[in-house]
């Protein structure tokens, strides 16, 4: 299942956001991947995420695949928006 | 020879034993390997030791720090347990490669990516990533990095310079003091000596290559002198300097109370200059009469992100409340230059201290400015708040950011948010164009506060980081001297005050000058305030200022008669009678210091423009 989002946060995805993304989905078992500009790097390494350059106003889609991808894309959507990091798109 | 010279910062003497901050080797050679799990293992049990090590330091940042300072390290330990990275480690190693060249060339690959990345912060990041590997690196090879964290006994640090972010890491509490290979007066370190009250010796050539780790030394932070292996007699001569200091900051200690006037009652402002909020305490304890420089860049540095209006506001109500009614001259976001800020992108510059800089970014960035100015003006009802810009360079400058702040403290009058009446507004008078026009400014503005340090770089045209041109540093030029001058009488001359909050109001050769010029506030180091309103209490404006017009035609006074004079006054700096004299007689007259020292009229020091 996947989701798209569009990033808020006013330096985009920066070490921040990002350590808030990749907390949040750490203790789920299921795989998932973050898409932008047809890249897809694994959400569950900072790095990666980081490298993507993803800046304010872009569009990402979250991927996840797995046992626990539902209550891993709720977490995610939950987390995002509580923290300003990027409303649904 | 058991000495070495450096350059004495910050006052006092130390005796203590060394902490030498240096890189261990962690150079490795790639070699070939045939149990790829053995490895592996040893990844994981890197892994974890350097996790346990920097979840601990997170730990303590958190306690001693707080949020914001921790989360550099929150932060590592995400990019420590990086599953891409583990995986890159591991194809390496299943390829033969051994776990420790594997780490390396991994950790590289990623070093790469972000330092290819077309933005400044994620360039910057690129050392996050180099400091988690050679932590893993460290365990790997079994050595110690230098951890200030650690740091449980009393100690001198011995370093070739202090960054901030190391800083932030001391355990204040131990340290005693400073010895670093490189910087000047107003290097990192030295700043922070001062601000700790600790002794710092700078710019000891090749400092860390010959003191050892855990080896007694004396740290004399006035002369500038380091001493390795003291003997007996040394350390007794130094234990009795000790006293003498102690005994000198006893009888100051009445001074805290006093006014800060000259000999004949003469009333002017002696201020300190801060930081951080918790740094008002010792303006306080020190009896300032006021804070003539809040630098509140500081909130900015150290972090992943802007600071928010809240935080902001939080932190300026704090120092205003504890303030009361004295006066608290906030300057607003100095960066760039020499102090970074990797949240903002700024790109790399060939001149950064003649770009994109202080007043100009925040003018060019309404939005970063105005939250600032939100923050300082709904803390305004909580204190005596004045407002500064720094870098002014024209008066459209001026203007524009005074009218920012005139909208934004109606916008919140509008919004039913309380701000005080009326608030003063000025400028740092730091870019000789504004100096050249400080009467233009003295018009429109409430203030002036001298910033010399870069009024004394740009006017040389000396960058004063450079020890190649530190000779064109020069506080007591005739350049500077007839500029001070110039913006003084210029604000005098528009019913403005003027303030100076650079190193020279606190340099004791220098507070007779700029007293005699009618210098209206001297904003210092809080630790200096005391000794200074001890050297204006022997002083009488009156008599100096006659003085005025024999010292503005010198033509080379720093080249030869303020060396000779600074070499005079080092030599006495224990004494403080010999101090205060040497200060009061080098403006009373000139001639009559070397008179005094040397018994006999010295002119070849002197070089007399008629």
């Amino acid at each position: 299942m996947e989701k798209t989002f569009k990033i808020t946060a006013q330096e985009g995805l920066h070490a921040r956001p990002s350590a808030i993304l990749v907390n949040a989905v750490g203790a789920f078992t299921s795989t998932m991947e973050i898409v932008h500009n047809d890249r897809a790097v694994n959400l569950k390494s900072i790095m990666s995420v980081m490298t993507l350059g993803v800046k304010t106003g872009d569009v990402v889609t979250i991927r996840v695949q797995g046992d626990d991808a539902e209550q891993a894309l709720a977490k995610i959507t939950e987390v995002l928006t509580q923290e300003n990091v990027a409303i649904e798109a | 020879m058991n000495k070495l010279q450096g350059i004495g910062v910050s006052e006092g003497i130390v005796i203590a034993k060394t902490y030498l901050l240096v890189e261990p080797d962690l150079t490795v050679q790639k070699q070939a390997i045939e149990d790829g799990e053995a490895e592996k293992a040893r990844l994981q049990q890197a892994i974890a030791q350097a996790k346990e090590e920097l979840q601990h330091i997170h730990t303590e940042t958190l306690a001693k720090l707080g949020e914001q300072e921790a989360a550099i390290f929150s932060a590592h330990l995400l990019v420590l347990q990086d599953p891409a990275l583990e995986m890159e480690i591991h194809q390496k190693i299943a390829a033969g490669m051994n776990v420790e060249y594997a780490l390396v060339e991994a950790s590289d690959m990623f070093v790469q990516l972000f330092e290819s990345m077309d933005d400044a912060y994620m360039q910057e990041r690129a050392a996050d990533i180099r400091d988690v590997s050679r932590r893993i690196l460290a365990k790997l090879l079994q050595v110690e990095l230098p951890n200030l964290a650690a740091i449980n006994e009393e100690v001198i640090i011995v370093a070739d310079d202090l960054t901030p972010s190391m800083t932030v890491q001391l355990n204040k509490q131990y340290v005693r003091g400073f010895v670093t290979n490189i910087g000047g007066r107003t290097s990192h370190s030295a700043i922070l000596a001062r601000t700790l009250e600790i002794p710092a010796v700078v710019g000891v050539t090749g400092a860390t290559n010959a003191i050892a780790s855990k080896q007694t030394i004396i740290l004399d932070g006035n002369s500038g002198e380091v001493i390795l292996n003291p003997t007996e007699e040394q350390m007794a001569q130094y234990e009795q300097l000790q006293q003498q200091l102690i005994e000198q900051q006893q009888a100051l200690v009445k001074y805290k109370q006093l006014p800060s006037v000259d000999q004949d009652g003469y009333a002017v402002e002696l201020a300190g200059n801060i930081g951080k909020p918790e740094d008002v305490q010792k303006v306080l304890d020190n009896g300032g009469d006021g804070i003539g420089l809040f630098r509140t860049e500081f909130l900015y540095m150290d972090r992943a992100d802007y600071p928010t209006e809240e935080e902001q506001f939080e932190a300026y109500k704090a120092v205003l409340q504890q303030m009361g009614d004295k006066p608290t001259v906030v300057r607003t976001l100095d960066i760039g230059g020499d102090k970074e800020l990797p949240y903002l992108q700024l790109p790399h510059e060939l001149n950064p201290f003649l770009g994109y800089r202080a007043i100009r970014i925040c003018l060019d960035n309404p939005n970063l400015f105005d939250v600032q100015l939100r923050a300082l003006l709904r803390a305004s009802v909580y204190g005596n708040l004045k407002v500064m810009f720094p870098m002014i360079a024209t008066i459209e400058e001026f203007r524009e950011a005074k009218q920012r702040l005139l909208d934004v403290k109606a916008q919140l009058i509008a919004e039913g948010i309380a701000v005080a009446d009326y608030i003063e507004i000025g400028l740092m008078i730091e870019v000789p164009s504004a100096a050249v026009i400080a009467d233009l400014f003295a018009k429109e503005a409430d203030f002036l506060s001298i910033g010399t340090n870069d009024l004394i770089q740009y006017t040389f045209a000396a960058d004063r980081m450079n020890e190649k041109v530190a000779y064109l540093y020069q506080p007591y030029h005739p350049a500077i001297l007839r500029l001070v001058k110039t913006i003084i009488d210029a604000a005098h001359a528009n019913d403005c005050w003027v303030g100076m909050c650079g190193e020279m109001a606190g340099d004791p050769i220098a507070i007779p000058i700029l007293l005699a010029m009618g210098l209206d506030e001297f904003s210092m180091s809080a630790t200096s305030i005391v000794s200074r309103r001890a050297q204006l209490a022997q002083l009488s404006k009156q008599q100096l200022q006659a003085h005025i017009p024999t010292l503005l035609p010198l033509q080379r006074l720093q080249k030869s008669s303020s060396t000779y004079v600074k070499h005079c006054y080092n030599s006495a700096s224990n004494k403080l009678d010999e101090m205060l004299t040497c200060s009061v007689f080098f403006c009373m007259s000139t001639f009559r210091l070397a008179e005094m020292l040397n018994g006999t009229y010295d002119t070849s020091c002197f070089d007399i423009a008629s």
